[in-house]
C-alpha cells in the first residue's frame, strides 16, 4: 500500500491516498473499501451463482431447503441439460440465435465501417450532421418500433423468418458501431492516407490496406458489442417470430420453457446458462475490447 | 530493380479502368459509402417511426388496413386506467431505477478507482451482468423471487431469522413493483460503474493535490473536484439510462408480464400486449407513441440539466 502512495503512477488512486497516508489504517480500508466492493461483487453476481446452482441440481435437493444445504449441491446431475439438448429444441435456437447475431453483426460492421470512413475521413459538407443523424438514431428504443415494424415484416413477407431480425437489428447496431469507429477513425494519423494519396493509392486501396488494419482494435470493439447486442435483444425477436424452431434462445426459454403452472426450475435455469455461455466466454476473451470501447464510446 | 517496377507503375496509373475512375470521385465515393448505413436506418428506422405515429391515428388492426381516425386512440387511451397505471409505474419505475443505480454506481466507481490487486478481474466480473441476456438474468430473478423456494425468503427465515414467513414477491402489486425496480437496478449498475470510472480516471490528480493544498476535506474534495468534472460523463450516460429504463421491455416481460393484476405494466409491455397478442395495432402503437413526448422531456432536462457545465472540462465551449 505505502509503496503504491510512493509511485507517481497510482495517481488515478488520488481520491482516498491522502486519507491512507495520513491514517495509514489497514482495518480503514477494510471497511471503507474492501468490504462495501466484497457486498457488490457477491451481489452483482449471486444470480449466476444460483442460476449454475440450480442448473445442476436433482429435483429433489431444489425443491427441498431443510433436508439439503440450498447454496451447496450435494448430488450435481445433468438431467436438466440432457433433457434440455435432447427433448427440447434448444441445439436449435441456439444454431438460430448464432446464425442471427453473426450476420447482423457482419452487416452492421460493414455499413458501418464504410459510413464512418466517409464520415470521418472523406469530409465532405455536413458529414458532422450525417453523423450526429446517425448518433441520434440510437437513441430510438426499439420498444417505439417494433408495432410499426411488426406490420412491415409482415407485408415484406419476412414474417417468422429469420431474415426478419438480420434486417432489423443493424438499426441499433449501426449507430453504435459508427460513433465507434468515428473516434476510432480519428486517432488514426491523417498523414498516413496522405501519404498513400501520394504515392498514388485509390481511397478504396487506402481504405483497405491502411485504415482497417490500423483499426483492427476499434472494429474487434463494435463487433464484439453488436454481437452480445443482437445475442441480447428480445423484443423483435418475440413480435416477429412465431414458430418454434426459428425462435432465438431468450424468447425461446420464455415461451417455449415456460408451460403450465409448474415452473421447470432445473432445465429452465439450465436454459439460461447456456444461453449466456457463448456471450460470457466471448466476453472474456476480449474484455479489455469490452471496457475500452464502452469507455471510449461514453468519451466521445 | 527499382526503376522497371516504378515504369510498370506509373504505366498502370495512366489508364484507370472507369470503375476506379468513378471510386476515385468523391461524391460518389461518399454516396457508396454512406448507402448501406444510411438506407437500413432508413427503411427500418425511419420509415417505421412515421409508420408507427400514423399508426396510432388509425384503427389498424392485424389483417386489416385501418382507416383514419384522429386523435381516437389517444382519446380512449385518456379516459383508460391501465394506460395511467403503466404511465404512472413506467415514471416510477425509471425514477426510482435511475436513482439507484446512478447512486450505487457511483459509489462502486469511486470504490474500483482505488489502487487494489486485481483491478482489472474485478472490473472484467463486474460487467458480466451487464454482458449476459437481460432475459435470461431476469429468469434467475424470477426464480430467485419464487414465492416459495425463494432464496431471499429463506436467508431471511432460516438463516438470520428476521421474518417467519415467506415473502410474497411477485404476488401483490407493490412488492412485486420493488421487485422489478431491484432487479432492474442489479443489471444497470454495472453499466453505470464502468462509464462513470471511465469518467474518474480522465480527471487530473493535480486537481486534487491544489484541493488537498488548500486544506479541503475527502467529501469538498468529492463535491467540488470530482463531481463537477464528472458532470459531463454522467449527463450523457444518464439520458441513455432513462431513455433505455423507460423504454424497458424485456425485464418486465420476462418476470411478471405486467401481472399481477397488470399493477407492474410499462408502457413497452403493455403496448405489446394490446398490439401484437391482441391484435389492436393502431391502439399499440398509440401507447408506443405516447412515449415519445416523456422521452423526449427526460432527454432534455438530464442533458441540458447535467451538461450545461461543459467548460469544467477545461475545452471550451466548441
Amino acid at each position: 500500500m505505502t509503496e503504491a502512495v510512493a509511485t507517481p503512477a497510482a495517481g488515478n488512486a488520488a481520491t482516498a491516498q491522502p486519507e491512507t497516508m495520513a491514517w495509514d489504517s489497514r482495518a480503514r480500508r477494510m471497511v471503507t473499501l474492501y468490504l462495501p466492493l466484497a457486498c457488490f461483487v457477491v451481489i452483482l453476481l449471486f444470480p449466476f451463482y444460483w442460476m449454475t446452482l440450480t442448473a445442476f441440481k436433482p429435483n429433489a435437493e431444489l425443491f427441498d431447503y431443510k433436508t439439503y444445504n440450498p447454496f451447496w449441491i450435494s448430488s450435481p446431475t445433468l438431467d436438466h441439460i440432457y433433457h434440455l439438448l435432447f427433448n427440447t429444441a434448444y441445439p436449435r435456437w441456439l444454431v438460430t440465435t448464432m446464425t442471427v447475431a453473426i450476420c447482423s453483426t457482419f452487416l452492421s460492421l460493414v455499413a458501418s465501417t464504410l459510413a464512418a470512413y466517409a464520415i470521418q475521413r472523406l469530409r465532405f459538407k455536413g458529414s458532422q450532421y450525417v453523423g450526429l443523424a446517425i448518433y441520434l438514431a440510437y437513441l430510438v428504443p426499439p420498444s417505439i418500433l417494433f408495432i410499426p415494424l411488426a406490420t412491415m415484416v409482415y407485408q415484406l413477407g419476412l414474417f417468422d423468418s429469420p431474415l426478419a431480425l438480420i434486417l432489423t437489428y443493424p438499426t441499433f447496431l449501426i449507430p453504435f458501431c459508427t460513433w465507434l469507429l468515428i473516434g476510432y477513425f480519428k486517432s488514426i494519423p491523417y498523414e498516413l492516407e496522405e501519404c498513400a494519396l501520394i504515392d498514388g493509392a485509390t481511397r478504396l486501396q487506402i481504405l483497405r490496406q491502411i485504415t482497417l488494419p490500423l483499426a483492427v482494435p476499434g472494429l474487434i470493439s463494435a463487433g464484439i458489442f453488436s454481437f452480445t447486442l443482437s445475442w441480447n435483444e428480445f423484443i423483435y425477436a418475440l413480435a416477429f417470430i412465431q414458430s418454434s424452431e426459428s425462435k432465438t434462445v431468450p424468447v425461446a426459454i420464455l415461451t417455449e420453457l415456460v408451460s403450465g403452472d409448474v415452473y421447470q426450475w432445473g432445465a429452465l435455469m439450465a436454459g439460461s446458462l447456456l444461453g449466456s455461455l457463448p456471450v460470457a466466454i466471448f466476453y472474456s476473451f476480449f474484455v479489455d475490447y469490452y471496457v475500452s470501447s464502452l469507455t471510449g464510446a461514453v468519451k466521445e | 530493380m527499382s526503376a522497371t517496377t516504378a515504369a510498370a507503375w506509373s504505366r498502370t496509373r495512366q489508364q484507370p479502368n472507369w470503375l476506379v475512375r468513378l471510386f476515385e470521385w468523391k461524391p460518389f465515393l461518399v454516396v457508396a459509402c454512406l448507402l448501406p448505413a444510411v438506407g437500413l436506418l432508413t427503411v427500418f428506422l425511419t420509415y417505421p417511426l412515421g409508420l408507427g405515429i400514423w399508426l396510432a391515428f388509425t384503427d389498424t388492426t392485424i389483417g386489416r388496413r385501418g382507416i383514419w381516425v384522429g386523435l381516437e386512440n389517444f382519446e380512449y387511451l385518456l379516459e383508460d386506467p391501465l394506460w395511467w397505471n403503466a404511465v404512472f409505474y413506467s415514471v416510477f419505475y425509471t425514477g426510482v431505477a435511475t436513482i439507484g443505480k446512478f447512486g450505487l454506481g457511483l459509489w462502486l466507481a469511486l470504490l474500483l478507482n482505488n489502487h487494489m490487486p486485481f483491478k482489472s478481474l474485478l472490473r472484467a466480473i463486474i460487467l458480466l451482468p451487464w454482458i449476459v441476456p437481460t432475459v435470461l438474468s431476469a429468469i434467475a430473478f424470477w426464480w430467485i423471487y419464487d414465492p416459495q423456494f425463494s432464496i431471499i425468503s429463506f436467508l431471511l427465515n432460516d438463516m438470520l431469522g428476521v421474518l417467519d414467513h415467506n415473502i410474497d414477491f411477485l404476488g401483490s402489486a407493490w412488492p412485486a413493483r420493488w421487485s422489478l425496480i431491484a432487479a432492474n437496478i442489479w443489471r444497470g449498475i454495472p453499466f453505470v460503474a464502468i462509464s462513470l470510472l471511465a469518467g474518474l480516471q480522465t480527471i487530473s490528480p493535480s486537481l486534487y493535490e491544489a484541493a488537498l493544498l488548500d486544506g479541503s476535506s475527502a467529501w469538498q474534495r468529492f463535491r467540488y473536484v470530482t463531481f463537477p468534472m464528472l458532470l459531463p460523463i454522467l449527463a450523457i450516460v444518464m439520458t441513455f439510462s432513462i431513455i433505455f429504463t423507460f423504454t424497458d421491455f424485456q425485464l418486465v416481460y420476462a418476470i411478471t408480464r405486467g401481472g399481477p393484476v397488470n399493477s407492474t405494466h410499462l408502457l413497452a409491455t403493455l403496448a405489446f400486449q394490446r398490439g401484437i397478442p391482441g391484435g389492436q395495432l393502431g391502439e399499440g402503437a398509440a401507447i408506443a407513441v405516447s412515449m415519445i413526448p416523456f422521452l423526449v422531456f427526460a432527454t432534455l432536462f438530464s442533458y441540458f440539466g447535467l451538461a450545461r457545465r461543459k467548460w469544467q472540462q477545461g475545452e471550451g465551449n466548441d
